[in-house]
């Protein structure tokens, strides 16, 4: 049970730990003012996350290691997030359309995440949901704007899902921990979120003048902890100082 | 309007001021008081988005996850004071797009402390606790200036400033007391940022052409030199108390002007840096420019689908 949890938060948290690295990459370099707040505060409110999960997580581990050492010291192998978080920032295009379609997950995810009979997790997808309603809606809307702007967005915009569609179906597979955990009725049962999202999904996608992808062959691995080539140099960075400086405080 | 109906203007304006009566945007102004408005404004406002820059560098690099949230936030607190400097310089008459265009171009300066490297962790803690301890000395008069909607963005920007230097300095006081080789990276950042942080008041009241004017408008209230020795004066006492040592074999206490002697500066350094060729002037502007024209695209986007949506909204009516 414990082990289960512990590797439960874990899959949670590295979804908002990769997402909020790669928002934070951005940071200075937005295509205005306005986005460059917006995507700072985005990634800020997901290490804020991040932070309440990990430090639950160490608390479950009990083994002295510290929400950092769990945020910062794992080896790739161990990190457990969805394929989809890690995708790099190609263009505008690739960072709102990986947004969105992890957004509209993470929201149906954590508003069942409030029924959880664990009250920490309950409590922690009460207090994100707020701030993930608002990220759905700020990337949904540039869905919208891109996808039904000009004919150089709009063709930026079906690059980006089209790319990244196959990334999506992972969001919704089972590991060992979560069918734990389901069980447990602590866990959401991710196969029954799949309808809603694709739902919800495809209907901004139509609004915003794209074409659903029809491509049935999707990706997977992450929930194992088998990356794709980006994942290396993202931890290398968010590593460095842990691993340059080992055992010190900040 | 003659001649003598202009006068009578200024010097109403200038009893005004005098009497510590705000200037708002839509008041009569003398053009002079418009222009050096938006330069210090806009100045301002540039300084706070070239900023971003250097400390966005250690953004994906924070040794703790604490850290990298209040690295976040200050990052998006400067976002914020550019945007509304920004905004307060637009209610002179000027776009930001135009304003953009004057920093992207060359013609519009900004702080020049930003234009050297941050090159580990203690850069961070440096920054804070010098960049923003100077840029408080110079903003906290500002507060009081005499243009409306000046004062009233520095109000809230020195506020934010201020827990800046805080948590720089919190920084820095984690580094002096850890390991000797955290020790040794807070000792080498105040080493490389102590004398840039000086130049950061402004060159020496004999060079600094615009501080009369200014100080008739309360855009200044102290001279360069004397926002510098209090810079110095307060910053002093704060290494000491964590041990570190500042890089200066002049600096000393001088009993009898109750303030610290200090050591030569090099000039020569800041005019070079100033006039374009410090150590990152070209990265910063690449990485401004770069984001601009890379996100024309998006801006464009958005205008078009904005427009899109109003004609779908007049022909609903109709």
């Amino acid at each position: 049970m414990k082990d289960n949890l512990y590797k439960y938060i874990l899959g949670i948290a590295d979804n908002s730990l990769i997402l909020g690295q790669r928002m934070g990459e951005l940071c200075g370099h937005g295509p205005s003012l306005e986005t460059d707040i917006a995507c700072t505060n985005i990634s800020l409110d997901l290490f804020g996350q991040v932070r309440s999960y990990y430090q639950y997580a160490s608390k479950i581990a009990g083994d002295g290691r510290t929400e950092d050492d769990i945020a910062m010291l794992r080896k790739e192998r161990e990190y457990l997030n969805v394929l989809l978080v890690e995708q790099p920032n190609n263009d505008f295009a690739y960072t709102m359309a990986r947004h969105f379609l992890f957004d509209v997950y993470h929201f149906l995810f954590l508003t069942e995440l409030q029924k959880s009979k664990d009250l920490t997790l309950a409590a922690i997808a009460t207090k994100s949901l707020k701030e993930v309603s608002y990220h759905q809606r700020f990337s949904s809307d540039w869905i919208k704007r891109l996808g039904d702007g000009t004919d150089e967005s709009q063709q930026k915009m079906q690059t980006a899902i089209d790319f990244l569609w196959t990334y999506t179906d992972e969001l919704f597979h089972q590991t060992e921990a979560d069918k734990a955990m389901v069980s447990e009725g602590i866990g959401v049962d991710v196969t029954k979120l799949k309808q809603a999202y694709y739902s919800k999904v495809n209907s901004i996608l139509e609004e915003s003048t794209l074409i659903i992808p029809e491509s049935k062959y999707f990706q997977k691995g992450g929930k194992q902890g088998i990356h794709t080539e980006h994942m290396g140099y993202l931890l290398t960075e968010l590593q460095y100082m842990q691993r340059a400086y080992p055992n010190m405080e900040w | 309007m003659s001649e003598e109906q202009v006068k009578n203007l200024e010097k109403q304006f200038e009893e005004r001021i005098a009497r510590d009566e705000k200037i708002e945007p839509k008041d009569w102004m003398p053009e002079k008081y418009r222009q050096t408005h938006i330069r210090q404004m806009s100045q301002h406002a540039h300084s706070e988005i070239v900023g971003m820059l250097p400390e966005g560098n250690w953004i994906t690099r924070a040794p703790s996850l604490r850290r990298k949230v209040a690295l976040l936030a200050k990052v998006q607190d400067e976002a914020g004071h550019g945007l509304y400097l920004y905004s307060a310089c637009e209610t002179l008459g000027i776009s930001r797009d135009e304003l953009y265009e004057q920093l992207h171009s060359g013609k519009a300066k900004y702080s020049s402390i930003f234009n050297y490297p941050t090159v580990t962790w203690a850069d961070m803690g440096a920054i804070g606790w010098l960049v923003d301890g100077a840029a408080i000395i110079n903003q906290v008069p500002l507060c009081s200036t005499s243009f409306g909607p000046y004062a009233r963005a520095m109000v809230r920007v020195c506020k934010e400033e201020s827990f800046h230097q805080r948590q720089g300095y919190e920084i820095m006081i984690k580094l002096a007391n850890g390991t000797p080789e955290q020790k040794d990276m807070a000792q080498d950042a105040l080493n490389r940022w102590w004398w840039p942080s000086l130049m950061m008041l402004g060159p020496t009241d004999a060079e600094s052409i615009h501080t009369e004017q200014s100080m008739k408008w309360k855009l200044k209230r102290k001279s360069n030199d004397e926002l510098r020795q209090q810079f110095i004066d307060q910053t002093v006492p704060q290494a000491d108390l964590i041990g570190l040592t500042i890089p200066d074999p002049d600096l000393k206490w001088n009993e009898e002007r109750q303030s610290y002697d200090f050591g030569e500066i090099n000039w020569d350094e800041f005019w070079q840096v100033v006039k374009g060729h410090g150590p990152m002037n070209k990265e910063r502007m690449k990485a401004r420019v770069g984001a601009w024209e890379g996100g024309e695209w998006v801006r464009d986007a958005a205008m078009a689908h904005a427009e899109k949506q109003q004609e779908r909204k007049e022909k609903q009516a109709v």
